[in-house]
């Protein structure tokens, strides 16, 4: 019901790096430590200290374990925000036209002063991306930082999301899409960065980047370097003496 | 719809004023920038935490834990007054004091020790950063017993690091990010020097360094290594020493290294029964003596050793009697069969393949791929080189393979490794950060002895030489100190045994104290072993109704398990109200091309924090209490108060005339760096600067710095060392030849016999592998299994369970068991299960998993809560379904045949053997809404009821 844009000045988003991620949060809660303070402030927090806590976060991690038939079972991380789709569902479902998504950078954002807190864009997204706030009752989702990265405030250098500026192994990288030669999209093409659930139509802008192989852990063949230099008739000092011979 | 204009503020205001400080949500001390801003109420707020770009540590990153820093700072479980205790103990019924009567009692209490019996205080600290006054306070109350929590959290890794090389991991140094071309990660190191590891992996990542994870546990870092070495948990060692022996048959060891930097010269006296069998062979001045090659005679090796020194082949000393080269013992015992890879592999759970193709790629790498620095610099012999060349294989290990009871000797094998291949302080390889390197020749030795009104003739803590360094009591076999540190049962223990300090002193053994004081260490729950029993022995009672512990006085900032077992509580700032100096004098930040100190200072005041609230920070409540009872050092000439609080001692306090806590803007004008007098605006430098003080080490200093002249000069003008310092690494441990000699019957210090076998056969002076002893001590088809705790990234220890947002992350545990052992348990997920020891049994939720070593289970680590603590609701997740492992590791070991029962520790440095523990598991039946067991009566606060709703930062959003 609500419209979105046929194109984009920009095309903002992320790429983060399954590769090298290793699932430590710093990326959640900067996150939430930001936002409650900023654009659609507050995330809140429900029986905080009770039984059942329970939070609005705009970015949270999923830790799977992949158990392949030839390798060893491993762990991915997956940190999983809302992809600021060209196509994106949760705004074309949007009743009352809180659901936006910005023709100058593609974010898609939530008015919050329109949205009645229906909750139909959660259920369009594929993703999960969205959550209901348990306090205010109103949708919240990733801005990109949109109160971060045009922010004359904070110096140039911050004007980055909270999540990449704070992510640890550098995991996490912010840039324009619709440029070929910007960070992002050069990531995107030298390792092979792929779309989330493409089947869904949604034409994410985010992009994630896959893990690379990993050595498997039965043993390979013996490289040049397993050669035994000290196997012959002397033996490891017969080695010896002829390595300090070397060395003059 | 698209024409509805939608208001969105992009440059919204951000804060009124950034301040800069020093996190405190872990031990990495990372920068902050600290965004303040104003309250609906006009009081000043946290707008928000990021990291500060500028610092050594974490330029500009912050992790999950430091970035819910607002969430700690107005914790509900903040105490807010002094309690004196008026329930049982362990109940948490208190009543709120006034300071000066909680001052009174206090000083009360200590001032009649320190006039009968100093030792009667044990005074012990958690996870402070300020040892360097808590220790020196002690020393001037005239205690022997002090410690920190080092002996429980990896003092295997610092003492097997200084005894062999001057180092260690994390606060002694790291790898060389920028150049590494391998690097291996053994253990749980997710909550140590967490930003820099990761910072570090990420720049590995980014250049296609190869990362191998050695960890029973794919998870975190392992998660993301290029190979997985699934070691099963105790046997890294034995998995080390192997890849030794391929290193050693392959010749793949850097020769000229060893002859310039190491004992792999030294000549070890061959002369069985002697009593100096297996020492050092020394000429008249006690320097040791080496085979000159191209002499062809025995020299002394007081310049260092001649580069043609032989490494093998008997030598007849000057008395006649035979020697060989620590080389020569060190192949010898390592090329032995026992040690090849197919020997070890059913032991260590890791193919002989594997091993095999590592240790051919730590040789490729190193060897292969030299890296060079075109840099000349010149030797402590004086010998000028050209460039520096490297050797680019690095490690990273802390607590995983540090925390058993062979972990001593696993660090030194680890060390011994690096140095084999020549890449300690080697472009690429290990690098030391300042202070480091510290041999052990420019360390103190453990200091005791004990007169009432009077400090103690040196510090507490230190590395001893031998068997006549320990401190014992005149008849050779009772330890000075309550923890039984430096006595026969932990001889190096160089951080003290903070968890044996409540177990002996419930027993009186060695003796009964009067005083037990402890500032953020959390024994009554996650920071013991046997937390059960320990919480018994807080709350035992003698015949007469007494506290078999008399008096127990306590500081933390939160009110955590421990908080209910002290007779008098002194409430702690957070760590944004507080002044705090981490120090070289004590735990430093500095990173390898720096050194670095930094400060905490009070971004916000406490009273502004809370209503009613009215905390100190703990240091400037010590230095108060030390003026009480006139502590020499604390008071002036008038006996007043030397110091006004702990910001003036910081800037004030000299160690020696020009040193003291901080190094930066020294000098009455701020102008001098490491040395210089005390400058009264040295804080307002500091803050001006972003909070810390960084100066960079000379280019010529960067490397070698063990044996490097620019970097020894430069160390002395810094005020790091006094004079220049021999760094020889030790391959060969010769103190540990000493002791093995003395259980050998040699020498006047005897131990008890009961100790001798054990001495024998651990403490040999080239590392070795012995299973680990709660394995060996029990059944292992009774207790197949091992069980170990693995670090969450995002949350320390127990701290984070208060906080609002970290609890949602990790609120409640699991136990994840390999697949093929709930095969054979009939576990499914969801299930329940007791998990049993030789000492207790506890009942968890279970979760499959295949990631993992098959003998292993695992949890996250002190996510479990006592009901009721850090005010959470006595129903919380943490208290119903979260667990600690700490019920099933008793701080004994089973009972040997002879009825002794050890202490679960390394018997060379006591360190707390929590990573031995033996389990099985059994299928238990859930019932209707399980909890997990054991399950304690709910623990109560004086502190106002938690809110129900927390929408933090509401009243900055737009419309408010």
């Amino acid at each position: 019901m609500t419209s979105l844009p046929t194109s984009t000045e920009r095309s903002l988003g992320l790429v983060i790096d399954l590769d090298t991620c290793v699932g430590c949060h710093a990326c959640v809660v900067n996150c939430k430590e930001w936002n409650t303070g900023g654009y659609g402030a507050p995330l809140a927090d429900l029986d905080p200290y009770g039984d059942e806590p329970v939070g609005s976060w705009l970015n949270r991690i999923h830790t799977f374990e992949v158990t392949p038939e030839d390798a060893p079972a491993s762990i991915v991380h997956f940190p999983k925000s809302c992809l600021h789709c060209s196509d994106a569902p949760c705004v074309t479902v949007c009743p009352t036209g809180a659901s936006y998504k910005r023709s100058e950078d593609g974010i898609v954002l939530v008015d919050e002063s329109m949205c009645i807190g229906c909750g139909l864009c959660a259920w369009a997204c594929p993703y999960g991306a969205r959550e209901m706030d348990p306090v205010e009752n109103v949708m919240k989702k990733c801005t990109l930082c949109v109160d971060r990265i045009y922010n004359d405030n904070l110096p140039e250098e911050d004007r980055t999301p909270a999540c990449v500026r704070t992510c640890p192994a550098g995991a996490r990288h912010f840039g324009d899409f619709s440029d070929p030669e910007s960070n992002v999209s050069k990531l995107v093409a030298d390792r092979g960065g792929f779309d989330l659930m493409p089947e869904m139509g949604t034409a994410p802008v985010n992009k994630y980047l896959p893990p690379r192989p990993k050595t498997a852990t039965e043993g390979c063949g013996a490289s040049a370097a397993t050669q035994d230099e000290t196997a012959n008739a002397t033996g490891f000092l017969g080695w010896l003496d002829r390595a300090l011979e070397r060395l003059g | 719809m698209n024409e509805i204009r939608h208001k969105v503020e992009l440059s919204a205001h951000v804060s009124d004023e950034v301040r800069k400080t020093t996190c405190y949500m872990c031990a990495c001390r990372c920068g902050v920038n600290v965004h303040i801003r104003q309250g609906e109420d006009g009081t000043p707020r946290i707008r928000y935490i990021e990291g500060n770009r500028d610092h050594p540590i974490n330029k500009g990153v912050l992790c999950a834990k430091g970035s819910a820093g607002i969430m700690q700072h107005y914790s509900p479980a903040r105490l807010m007054k002094p309690l004196l205790r008026t329930g049982e103990r362990g109940s948490g019924e208190f009543k709120e004091i006034e300071w000066d009567e909680a001052l009174t009692v206090a000083a009360d209490w200590l001032a009649d020790i320190r006039h009968r019996d100093p030792r009667k205080l044990a005074f012990f600290t958690g996870r402070d950063q300020s040892q360097s006054l808590t220790g020196w306070w002690a020393q001037q109350f005239g205690t022997p017993n002090f410690a920190a929590h080092g002996g429980f959290c990896s003092v295997n890794m610092a003492a097997g690091g200084i005894y062999t090389f001057g180092g260690a991991f994390w606060e002694f140094g790291s790898p060389d990010w920028e150049k590494t071309e391998y690097f291996m990660i053994f253990g749980v190191a997710e909550d140590h020097d967490s930003n820099p590891i990761k910072m570090g992996l990420g720049k590995l990542k980014a250049r296609g360094v190869k990362i191998v994870g050695v960890n029973p546990v794919r998870t975190g870092y392992n998660a993301i290594a290029d190979e997985w070495v699934g070691v099963t948990p105790g046997t890294d060692g034995l998995f080390i020493l192997s890849l030794i022996h391929e290193l050693l048959r392959l010749g793949k060891v850097d020769l000229d290294y060893l002859l310039r930097y190491t004992n792999a010269p030294w000549l070890v006296i061959d002369d069985e029964g002697a009593a100096d069998h297996g020492l050092f062979a020394r000429d008249e001045n006690g320097d040791p003596l080496v085979f000159d090659r191209e002499s062809a005679s025995v020299v002394s090796c007081k310049n260092g050793a001649p580069l043609k020194a032989a490494l093998k082949g008997a030598v007849t000393l000057p008395d006649g009697r035979s020697a060989r080269p620590v080389f020569e013992l060190l192949a010898r015992k390592y090329l032995d069969a026992r040690y090849a890879p197919s020997a070890v592999e059913s032991e260590t759970g890791v193919s002989a393949a594997q091993i095999r193709r590592i240790a051919a790629e730590i040789a490729e790498a190193a060897f292969e791929r030299e890296v060079v620095v075109e840099q000349p610099w010149t030797d402590m012999k004086g010998e000028r080189h050209e460039r520096m060349i490297g050797r680019p294989v690095s490690f990273h290990a802390m607590r995983g393979i540090s925390a058993h009871s062979n972990g001593f000797q696993t660090c030194r094998a680890l060390h011994l490794l690096q140095i084999l291949i020549g890449s300690i302080d080697s472009p690429g390889g290990f690098r030391f950060k300042p202070p480091y390197p510290r041999p052990v020749a420019a360390q103190p030795k453990p200091h005791g002895g004990c007169k009432p009104d009077e400090p103690l003739p040196g510090p507490h803590l230190g590395f001893l030489r031998g068997p006549e360094d320990l401190l014992l009591e005149a008849d050779g076999t009772t330890p000075q100190r309550i923890d039984k540190a430096f006595s026969w049962d932990a001889p190096m223990s160089s951080h003290g045994l903070m968890h044996m300090v409540i177990s002996n002193a419930h027993a009186g053994d060695p003796y009964p104290v009067d005083v037990l004081f402890m500032y953020m260490a959390n024994m009554a729950w996650n920071s013991s072993m046997n937390s059960s029993g320990v919480m018994d022995m807080l709350t035992d009672k003698d015949e007469n109704g007494d506290y078999r512990i008399p008096k127990i006085i306590y500081s933390d900032a939160y009110d955590s398990e421990m908080v209910a077992y002290a007779d008098l509580v002194l409430p702690d700032t957070t760590y944004l109200e507080r002044h705090d100096c981490i120090s070289l004098l004590d735990r430093p930040i500095s990173e390898p091309d720096a050194l670095a100190d930094a400060i905490r200072w009070p971004v916000v005041e406490p009273q502004t924090q809370a209503e009613g609230r009215d905390v100190r920070g703990f240091q400037s409540v010590l230095l108060d209490l030390g003026a009480r009872l006139k502590l020499p050092g604390m008071i002036d000439g008038n006996g007043e108060p030397l110091y006004a609080d702990y910001a003036d001692y910081m800037v004030n306090h000299q160690r020696k005339p020009g040193v003291g806590p901080l190094a930066g803007w020294r000098g009455e004008d701020g102008s001098e760096a490491g040395r210089g007098a005390p400058n009264p605006d040295q804080l307002k430098r500091y803050i001006d600067n972003g909070g810390f003080f960084e100066k960079h080490v000379p280019e010529e200093a960067r490397y070698f710095k063990h044996a490097n002249r620019a970097w020894s000069d430069w160390a002395i003008a810094m005020g790091l060392q006094d004079v220049a310092v021999d760094n020889v690494f030790q391959l060969y441990l010769e103190p540990l030849r000493k002791f093995q000699l003395a259980a050998e019957g040699h020498g006047e210090r005897q131990p008890p016999d009961t100790h001798r076998k054990r001495i024998r056969e651990t403490f040999d002076p080239l590392p070795l592998w012995y299973p680990p002893f709660e394995g060996a001590g029990v059944d292992v088809s009774d207790y197949p299994y091992h069980a170990i705790t693995q670090r969450p990234a995002a949350m320390y220890h127990s701290w984070g369970s208060q906080n609002a947002w970290l609890r949602q992350i990790h609120g409640a545990n699991v136990l994840y068991v390999p697949g093929p052992v709930c095969d054979a348990a009939g576990l499914r997920d969801g299930d329940w299960a007791w998990v049993i020891s030789h000492h207790s049994r506890i009942k968890v939720p279970v979760r499959r998993m295949e990631a993992v070593n098959g003998k292993t289970l695992w949890t996250w680590n002190a996510i479990g809560k006592r009901s009721g603590a850090w005010t959470l609701d006595d129903n919380a997740p943490e208290a119903r379904q979260g667990f600690l492992l700490n019920h099933l590791i008793h701080e004994l070991l089973p009972q040997a045949a002879d009825g002794y029962r050890w202490s679960n520790s390394d018997p060379i440095t006591g360190q707390a053997a929590w990573f031995d523990l033996r389990i099985r598991i059994e299928k238990a039946e859930a019932g209707d809404n399980p909890v997990t067991l054991p399950q304690f009566p709910p623990q109560k606060d004086p502190l106002p009821e938690p809110p129900t709703v927390v929408a933090y930062g509401k009243e900055w959003g737009e419309g408010e």
